[in-house]
Formats: structure tokens, C-alpha cells, sequence
């Protein structure tokens, strides 16, 4: 935390010498405060709510109606779309999808951050560099990513090439055309931008972890293995728990990378959510469907959010969100 | 992955640090993790730049050589027309926007939330902070709806303003335990000395919550700087296009000018990882700052 030290103050003592208040002066200055809560409190409200709140209202409200989005709401459909989007496979697969490449980034990204964090953690040549260049990709916009890759991937492109010339030609696949592979391949890109993320995340709470600690351990005989696992990693516990929330987060709203490499196919083999809502919602005119697809995509969030808030990081939560900075 | 495992016993000594030169053993084998990090993060960002100045010709023959001869046609023909630099100051325009508004009415808030006491506050808190578990991609349909309404379709405020509006909750999180941890006895010497709240607010708290309000800053910055799905909805017109919707559009337009694509890719990369290497301590201390528990 901050200590302000900057002496801007002159007066010595920290008493207010405020003339006893008279009761018409109070009055006012309950007024004055009420006016200067207003117009520090309304911009910000109106633009939440205006912006968050008021569009997830629609969408909850619009979600009802059989609507193409042309003209006034028309054609009540009650819970008839809810219904259909859930009972519907394509939607069901996507769905399906958001959750393999959750398990997928918790299996395999989240063993592989921890250990690189824990080896760029160590004193080694080139390590503020190695820093900076694991977390580079993560600064780039995935539409940017997405391209890049789509190009790396072409058939006979740069990554077969080199699969080739190192000797791995027989594993060459159609990357972004074979249906068994593709989800697959979103991921591997997907880990590209973002691994680099998790691992800062985890290096700056190794930091946090006192080198006395470990000292302590190795006088008493500990191995390194066990001073990971019985020290470290317990200890990096709060920085998994949320790197892992934020991971489900982020793959329950997968979009940009697919959307710009395959568009969700082929034949929505790499379809999420978000590329089905946007599929049938803007390509196929279907408002009222597309709203509450997104009332869905909405709740599955949320829901997934407040039940790892409760059962997850309820230890950890507590005062996590007053103390992001310092 | 399994560099844990082989890290080498540990064993007291009594100079110094113990152990920390008994690294040798699994040096080699580090070097080589790092090694293939490097390849792995930077191999793909040099095809795309390297491969900017070859020839389609070039790339077709050899998807893996350097350029011979060297090609700057790609570049420059980019960097001479306005395919390039009317996305990137779309890009910039809607982020500075979005920037100001949610750092300005955000830190208001902010400093609303931390230092008055008042019935409800609490409760506006938490409504912010709820905020926080809304995803904008979710939303995009119904924004889309919401701003063919208001008339804010193919307009850069109907971008800049709901990019804002989603960015308050983690700005608000961010700067109000900041602005809380300022000693209450600054502020008070600041009344003593006459200055109405408004004047320690503009003068005394947003100067001492610098820190902060450079993280939520970057942050908005970044975030506005890489979105993609909102500004593909909103903006039918090519002249509104932002940078990441101009990469994706120039893909598919020039489909069949690899060389070109991959200089259009390359240059785009240039704003976001230039700030970066600039930055990189706000950036890298900001991200983590903001999710740290």
C-alpha cells in the first residue's frame, strides 16, 4: 500500500476546527454533500447501467419473441427459444466445446505455467528478457494472433515445412480442415496468446513467497521436489485459484481466434458459444433466437462465477477484489 | 513441465544461500526449456515480419526461406496508403476516448465510494463490482441492439462508449481501495486550509493515486487498443474499421496476396508490442496487480 509522504498538508494538527454547526448550516451541508454525491455518482451509474446492466435487461426481455430484428418486437414466444437453443446439438457441441478447452487449459496450460514460472523464477542468464518475451504474445489482439496463425497453418505452409524438415512430416495434419483436429488446434493457438499471461500471474506470486521459507526447508532436509510440493505450491494456491477462474472465464467466451480461423467449422466442429451466437443471431437474422442464446451464454458465466467465488475462492476472496493494486 | 522434479537437492550450507550454486546440475536442461520458450513465442513473430519482405513467388516456392532479394514493395505500399493508417487511428481515437471517459468517471466514482460515508454505498459497490463477471462478448448482441436504437450504429462512440461502460467495474475495484488507503489526515488538513472536497479531489488525491490510475489506464488502453467482436458488429462502413477488424478483413480481401497479408500483420503488431517493450512494467505489474487475490 501507498504511504503519501508527499507533505502537501501545512496544518499541524489532524483536528478539524469546524465552528460548531449551527442547525441551518448542517442542513445545507447535508445538501451540499448530497449534490456532490450525485454528480460524482450519476455519470458512472448512468453509463453502467445504460451500457451493462440495460442490454442483458433487453436481451432477457427479447429472448421471448420470435423477432429478425427489423421492426417492433413481434411474435410472443414465451420460453420457446430458451428451450430450443438448449434441447438444439449444434448448440449443445458448442457448448461442449467452451468446456473441452476449459479442461483442456486447466490439464495441460496450468501444469505447464506453473513449471515455467517456476524455472524462470530461478536466477538465470536473460531472465528479465525471457520475461518480457513470454508475456509479448499476450499483448497482441487475437485477431491478430488468429491471422498469424491462420497463415502458419496453411496447408504446406511454415509449420509443415518445418514438421518436415525435422522429421515429423508424418504428423502433418489439415489443421484448421480436419474435423478431429481443429478444436485442437484452436486451443494450441488460444495457448500461444495466453500462457504468457498465466505465468506472469504466477511469477509475481512466487515472489510473494518469503526465500526464507524455502531456506528453512532445505536446512531441515527437504528435497526440492518436496519443497515445491509441500511449500510453494500451497502457498501459490490464492494465484492458481484465480488463474484457473480467470482460464474457465476466458474459454466459456472463446470467440475471436475461432471466428477469424474457421468461423466455427468445419462443419462446426470448432464452433463455441460465442461464434453460435453471433452465427445465428447476425448471419441468420434471428434476434429474439440470438438473445437468448446470449441470456444463456450469460448465466452459464455468471453461474459458473458465483459458484467458484463460493466453494472455491471463498478463502482467498476475502478482501481479493479491495486489494487488487499493492 | 517436469522441471520441478529435477531441481537439485537443496543442501544447507553455511556461507550464504544454500544451494543456489548447486543450480549447475540442471543448467543445460533450463537453458534448453528457455530456449524452446523463445522459439516457440518468437519463431512465429518473425515468419510474419520476415516473410512481409519476400515475394509471393518467394513464399510459395519456399514457405521457409529468407527473402532473396530482399522485397520492401510489401511495406511500403501499406505505409503509403491509408489501408493501414486510417485503422490505426480509428484504433487510437476509440481508445483514447474510451480511456478518459473510464478513468474520469470511474476515479469519481471511486473517490465517491471511498471517501464519503453514505446509506447505499455498499450496495453501489457491489453492483459495480458484479460488473466485473459480465462478459462483453455476451452482451454484443444485445449492445448491437441497444445501439441500433439509440442511432450509435457505424459510429466510433457506439464502440468507445460500451467499451467504457464494461471497463468501470475493474477500474472502480482497482482505484477505490487506493484512494480508501490515503491517510484521512491529508484530507483533513486540506479542509482546514480551506479546500472544498472537489479541490482535494482534483488537487491532493488524484496526483497521490497516480499509480493506480496509470494500471486502470493500461489496462482500458489494451483492452479498447485489442477488441474485436464489438467493432465487427457496430461498424459497416471499411473508413470506421479499428486495427484488429482491418487484419481480419485485409485477410480475407487479399486472399490471395499472402506477402501482403503478412506486412499488413506484421505492421499491426508494431503499436501493441512497441508499447510494450515501453511499458512493460506498467502492463505486466498492471494485469497482474489487477487479478492478484
Amino acid at each position: 500500500m501507498i504511504h503519501p509522504n508527499s507533505a502537501t498538508a501545512t496544518a499541524e494538527t489532524s483536528a478539524v476546527a469546524v465552528a460548531p454547526a449551527t442547525r441551518p448550516a448542517r442542513r445545507s451541508r447535508g445538501l451540499r454533500r448530497k449534490l456532490e454525491l450525485t454528480l460524482l455518482l450519476s455519470p458512472a451509474l448512468l453509463l453502467f447501467i445504460g451500457f451493462v446492466l440495460l442490454p442483458i435487461g433487453i436481451a432477457a426481455y427479447d429472448g421471448l419473441y420470435h423477432w429478425t430484428g427489423f421492426g417492433p418486437l413481434s411474435g410472443f414466444a414465451g420460453l420457446h427459444n430458451y428451450r430450443v437453443a438448449l434441447s438444439d446439438p449444434v448448440f449443445q457441441h458448442a457448448l461442449l466445446h467452451n468446456v473441452l478447452i476449459a479442461v483442456l487449459s486447466i490439464v495441460i496450460q496450468l501444469p505447464i505455467s506453473i513449471g515455467v514460472a517456476l524455472l524462470l523464477n530461478r536466477r538465470i542468464r536473460g531472465r528479465s528478457l525471457l520475461r518480457l518475451l513470454v508475456f509479448a504474445p499476450y499483448v497482441l489482439s487475437q485477431a491478430i494472433t488468429a491471422v498469424m496463425w491462420a497463415l502458419l497453418l496453411q496447408p504446406g505452409g511454415f509449420v509443415d515445412e518445418v514438421m518436415k524438415a525435422v522429421g515429423l512430416g508424418g504428423l502433418v495434419q489439415l489443421w484448421l480442415a480436419n474435423l478431429h483436429i481443429v478444436l485442437y488446434t484452436m486451443f494450441l493457438v488460444l495457448t500461444w496468446q495466453f500462457i504468457g499471461f498465466g505465468i506472469i500471474l504466477l511469477l509475481a506470486g512466487l515472489q510473494g513467497i518469503p526465500a526464507e521459507l524455502n531456506e528453512a526447508a532445505a536446512l531441515d532436509g527437504a528435497s526440492a521436489w518436496e519443497t515445491t510440493r509441500r511449500i510453494t505450491l500451497p502457498l501459490l494456491g490464492p494465484t492458481i485459484r484465480i488463474l484457473m477462474f480467470l482460464s474457465i472465464v476466458g474459454s466459456l467466451q472463446v470467440f475471436d481466434v475461432v471466428w477469424i480461423m474457421t468461423g466455427g467449422g468445419p462443419a462446426n466442429a470448432s464452433s463455441t458459444m460465442a461464434t453460435y451466437l453471433v452465427n445465428r443471431g447476425f448471419q441468420s437474422y434471428e434476434f429474439g433466437y440470438g438473445s437468448a442464446v446470449a441470456v444463456i451464454m450469460f448465466v452459464i458465466c455468471f453461474a459458473f462465477a458465483l459458484v467458484y467465488q463460493r466453494f472455491v475462492l471463498r478463502r482467498d476472496t476475502r478482501g481479493a477484489l479491495t486489494r487488487a493494486v499493492g | 513441465m517436469t522441471a520441478t522434479l529435477e531441481a537439485p537437492t537443496v543442501q544447507p550450507s553455511p556461507t550464504g544461500r544454500p544451494g543456489r550454486r548447486k543450480i549447475s546440475a540442471v543448467t543445460p536442461f533450463t537453458y534448453l526449456v528457455a530456449l524452446l520458450i523463445v522459439g516457440i513465442t518468437v519463431v512465429p513473430l518473425l515468419f510474419v515480419i520476415v516473410d512481409g519482405f519476400r515475394s509471393n513467388a518467394q513464399i510459395n516456392t519456399s514457405p521457409t526461406g529468407l527473402p532473396h532479394p530482399w522485397v520492401w514493395h510489401n511495406y511500403s505500399s501499406l505505409l503509403t496508403s491509408s489501408a493501414f493508417w486510417q485503422p490505426l487511428g480509428n484504433s487510437a481515437l476509440i481508445a483514447v476516448i474510451a480511456t478518459a471517459l473510464v478513468v474520469g468517471l470511474g476515479s469519481m466514482a471511486a473517490f465517491a465510494l471511498s471517501r464519503y460515508s453514505f446509506k447505499g454505498r455498499e450496495a453501489i459497490y457491489l453492483l459495480f463490482a458484479v460488473g466485473l463477471l459480465f462478459p462483453i462478448n455476451a452482451a454484443s448482441l444485445p449492445l448491437y441492439v441497444l445501439l441500433q436504437k439509440i442511432g450509435l450504429l457505424d459510429n466510433l462512440l457506439g464502440v468507445a462508449l460500451p467499451e467504457a461502460a464494461f471497463q468501470l467495474p475493474i477500474t472502480i475495484v482497482i482505484l477505490r481501495p487506493f484512494m480508501r488507503a490515503i491517510s484521512g489526515e491529508i484530507e483533513d488538513a486540506a479542509v482546514v486550509d480551506g479546500a472544498s472536497r472537489f479541490r482535494f479531489f482534483w488537487r491532493i488525491l488524484l496526483p497521490l493515486s497516480r499509480p493506480a490510475l496509470a494500471t486502470v489506464s493500461v489496462l482500458a488502453f489494451v483492452v479498447s487498443w485489442n477488441t474485436y467482436l464489438l467493432p465487427l458488429l457496430v461498424f459497416t462502413s471499411q473508413q470506421h474499421f479499428t486495427l484488429p477488424l482491418a487484419v481480419a478483413t485485409f485477410q480475407t480481401q487479399y486472399a490471395q496476396d499472402t506477402a501482403k497479408i503478412l506486412a499488413f500483420t506484421a505492421l499491426s503488431m508494431v503499436p501493441a508490442l512497441g508499447c510494450f517493450v515501453l511499458a512493460e512494467r506498467h502492463l505486466v505489474g498492471g494485469f497482474s496487480g489487477a487479478v492478484k487475490g
